[in-house]
């Protein structure tokens, strides 16, 4: 099974190799035949599709078969791995996330080069760019991270199993949400260059990627919050973002990403930030592969480095070559990317989305710095610093309120200009809203004034309810518009609106989820946490909650053994539930891991929502006693139902606009209701 | 130190309290004193108060076992060392005889190494970490005034003959009909 895995391997890398010299031929030839080898080119490219696909396939049947000849097998599963994590085998272990890295590539790449008749000069360059990353990763695959290494010696009866942080429902779902992000930026980053390098006339390039750009995006946030979600269920020490280094490495291309989202719009309606847009899409590819070198590398240390080696050497050599050809190629070919159109206020939407930019680029900046900055003082000092949570809370906080607040304010600007007048009436009923939530969260007893984390918190409720009421003012003026018009109910009147602009009001409806994630956030401050042993009957006062141990017990599966506590939790002298903290012995790697349980509390409180989060820590040895740790978590709840509204409003702007309804009944018109014009 | 200043000058017994003071009632000379107080106890409100501290000070400090988590925060099975430092911290605030925090934080570095302490200080090469980002983002801002500046400057494109720009009223005009004919 291995030699069929790794000749596919040897059989990808030829033909991306093909693909890639070929069509680089075809695109500088001026022969007649250079039409024709570029096909092959193309062919080969979705040949090498079909040739990982079938290493991938054989990696996984070999976990399915126990084939614990092969190492990553051995290392990485054992006969009672339950099967879904059998195939999530595939991504758990270095060679085989690589392996997933280019299967995932191929894929990207096979689509592409089949809807080559779009542009097909553009879709020549894309691919061939393609190409070369795909050989650089087969490369790796074949010569120093191969999945099908065998097992020296004899043949092992188990293999050692699969790190029990990684076997979770989540693990199924998150690295490969988190891989289709980061290898789907690839796409728009071939394209760009491409484009760059043929000096490709207009703005063509940009409506062609929008699509790939817009799903990689959401791939990307549904994987970084999916980790963040798995940190907050798995690890068990309460919070969801520890500032690890390899949870920055997935922030920071989003961000960037996020950034070129924006940006992009004003190539596309006014001509402007070409170079700007070149060096985004160039710098979320490089720190999308920069994300990999952390992972991968060991360079820093993080509690995610799950497989560590010396491959973080071919990615810093990868990195720098394709810094130093983007560098080449933006400023050779600089005067191509001038812009078409001035900027005419500083009250504009061009104006927004430039410190827009601005800010997204600080708060990656001090990311990628805060993460770096440990090596560059052992260079400097001769040792080491930790730059932790404090930190990047510090620095990154205050930026990313500012953030917010343009987030609020952005939707209300016109492209082009907009008058002081409209802009007050527009933000009249957001800033009083907002304003009024503030005054709410004070008279519940937040003292803004008691400590810097009640400030940001309050301030963060203020401008996440700005963003609130400015998408639903703009939601409720157009409708109202069309609804005076058309005679239909104001939603109908709503939902038409959205049909005409779906990209402009999806986009709205990504920032609401944004201000629910950050109204989650803001719960932190508020969190209350006990830790006590437990005996039969034994209580916790956590809150409006009292913790109830019940009993405690243990049970045993082929897989782990476990111990458990049965703690039932009351509100007001009622019982709402039961729950079970876990802590779980896997035998096949003898390693121990608590399992915590959240219990959300919508029943009781829809708004203010809080998560009931219990851990077992460990049992006491003289009494046998389980030892629990009960969080209150206020709010967080609203981060994940904020990144289901961030999908959606995702999916919402990618479905193509509905035509045009024209009304012909003759209304006299007052003063017009200035609304935020454009997306 | 200044709110029993500011309530002695307006003290109604003190002739020489400043001339607004005769002006105020005592009905509202009792609101401001109130207010005040209220001030205070806000502001004192939590100073000495050693489980506060304790969350603080943990809150600043990594778990010295390697596990990559703040030391009130690290939680992983087995660990030898979170305990036994956390003990040392309420040890540490329970002797009472530092009101420094800096000083139990050097502790625990000359212990465990400068690695325990979870940001960079303000001291030294350290400061750079926390100036460069601050640095960046007002690097940042001059670029970005800049730009809009050369945007702004840059000259109109040559227009062909007879047409020209619409400006003030008579943008706002067309923008009208515009909105008109697409019903927004």
């Amino acid at each position: 099974m291995s030699q069929v895995g790794s000749f596919a391997l040897m059989l990808a890398l030829g033909l991306s190799a093909y693909s890639f010299a070929a069509g680089l031929l075809s695109l500088f030839s001026r022969s007649a035949a250079s039409a024709r080898l570029g096909e092959t080119a193309r062919r080969a490219g979705i040949a090498t599709f079909a040739a990982v696909l079938l290493a991938g396939i054989v990696l996984v049947l070999a976990a399915f078969n126990d084939d614990f000849s092969i190492a990553y097998i051995f290392h990485h599963s054992n006969r009672d791995l339950p099967a879904a994590y059998k195939f999530a085998v595939l991504w758990s272990g270095q060679e085989g996330s690589l392996l997933f890295w280019s299967l995932l590539l191929a894929g990207y790449g096979f689509v592409l080069r089949l809807r080559y008749k779009t542009d097909q000069r553009l879709f020549a360059y894309a691919s061939v760019i393609i190409a070369s990353v795909q050989v650089f990763f087969l490369l790796i695959l074949n010569f120093a991270a191969h999945p099908f290494a065998i097992m020296e010696g004899g043949l092992p009866p188990d293999g050692t199993g699969l790190n029990p942080l990684l076997q979770y429902p989540e693990m199924v779902i998150h690295p490969p949400m988190l891989y289709l992000g980061y290898v789907g930026f690839t796409v728009p980053f071939a394209f760009a260059l491409g484009a760059l390098i043929m000096k490709y006339p207009g703005e063509k390039w940009i409506h062609i990627t929008r699509r790939w750009t817009m799903v990689t995006w959401c791939f990307l946030t549904i994987g970084v919050f999916l980790g963040a979600h798995w940190a907050y269920a798995v690890l068990g020490w309460g919070g969801y973002w520890g500032w690890d280094p390899v949870e920055n490495a997935s922030l920071m291309p989003w961000l960037t990403g996020t950034a070129f989202l924006h940006s992009v719009m004003m190539q596309e309606k006014r001509g402007m930030l070409k170079v700007w847009n070149m060096a985004l899409i160039f710098a979320t590819f490089l720190l999308s592969m920069l994300g990999t070198f952390l992972t991968r590398s060991g360079v820093i240390s993080s509690v995610h480095a799950f497989a560590q080696s010396s491959i973080g050497t071919w990615f810093l050599v990868f990195i720098g070559l394709t810094l130093a050809v983007c560098t080449f190629f933006l400023v050779a070919n600089r005067h191509h990317l001038k812009s078409e159109h001035k900027l005419e206020s500083l009250v504009s939407r061009e104006s927004s989305f430039l410190f827009n930019n601005l800010l997204l680029l600080v708060v990656c900046f001090t990311i990628l710095w805060g993460t770096f900055f440990p090596i560059l003082s052992q260079f400097v000092q001769g040792h080491k610093v930790t730059v932790g949570p404090p930190f990047f809370n510090r620095v990154a906080i205050p930026v990313a309120l500012l953030l917010l607040l343009l987030t609020a304010v952005g939707p209300l600007l016109a492209w082009r200009k907009t008058s002081i007048e409209s802009l007050k009436r527009n933000f009249l009923f957001p800033a009083i809203g907002s304003v009024a939530v503030g005054g709410m969260m004070i008279l519940f007893g937040v003292r803004p004034w008691e400590d810097p984390s009640y400030f940001y918190a309050t301030m963060a409720a203020i401008l996440s309810a700005l963003v609130i009421f400015t998408v639903i003012s703009e939601f409720l003026r157009g409708g109202r518009v069309i609804a005076g018009k058309s005679g239909q109910n104001l939603f109908a009147a709503m939902i038409q609106l959205y049909h005409r602009n779906t990209r402009r009001y999806g986009g709205y409806i990504v920032h609401f989820g944004v201000a629910l994630v950050i109204i989650g956030i803001l719960g932190t401050p508020f969190n209350k946490e006990v830790e006590k042993e437990m005996a039969f009957g034994d209580k916790i006062n956590l809150g409006p909650y009292t913790l109830v141990c019940q009993s405690y017990t243990q049970d045993d599966n082929p897989n782990y053994g476990n111990e458990w506590a049965i703690i039932n939790v009351f509100r007001d002298g009622k019982q709402i539930t039961t729950m079970y903290p876990e802590r779980r012995f896997y035998k096949a790697s003898g390693q121990p891991q608590t399992l915590p349980r959240i219990y959300p509390s919508f029943r009781e409180d829809l708004f203010l929502v809080t998560d009931v989060y219990l851990v077992y820590e460990g049992k006491n040895e003289t009494t046998g006693r389980p030892i629990i740790k009960a969080h209150l978590n206020p709010l967080v709840p609203w981060i994940w139902i904020g990144l289901i509204i961030m999908v959606f409003g995702t999916i919402t702007a990618l479905v193509p606009n509905a035509a045009p309804v024209r009304v012909t009944a003759a209304t006299p018109v007052g003063e017009p209701a200035q609304v935020g014009a454009g997306d | 130190m200044k709110t029993s200043i500011l309530l002695m000058a307006c003290h109604p017994e003190r002739s020489e309290g400043p001339a607004f003071c005769g002006k105020v009632s005592d009905a509202r000379r009792r609101w401001l004193q109130a207010a005040v107080l209220a001030l205070a106890v806000i502001i004192f409100m939590g100073v000495g108060d050693d489980s506060a501290r304790f969350k603080d000070l943990g809150h600043r400090m990594m778990c010295a076992c390697g596990c990559g988590q703040i030391l009130l925060e690290c939680n992983h099975v087995g660990c030898t060392y979170s305990d036994k430092m956390r003990d040392q911290l309420q040890a540490a605030l329970d002797k009472g005889n530092t009101n420094n925090d800096d000083l139990i934080l050097q502790g625990f570095v000359q212990e465990y190494g400068p690695t325990v302490i979870a940001a960079p200080t303000a001291a030294g090469f350290d400061r750079v970490a926390w100036i460069m980002p601050f640095l960046v983002l007002a690097l940042g801002i001059a670029f970005a005034v800049h730009i809009v500046r050369s945007w702004k400057n840059r000259p109109e494109p040559a227009l062909a003959d007879g047409i020209t720009i619409p400006s003030g009223s008579e943008l706002d005009e067309f923008r009208r009909k515009a909105r008109q004919e697409t019903d927004l």
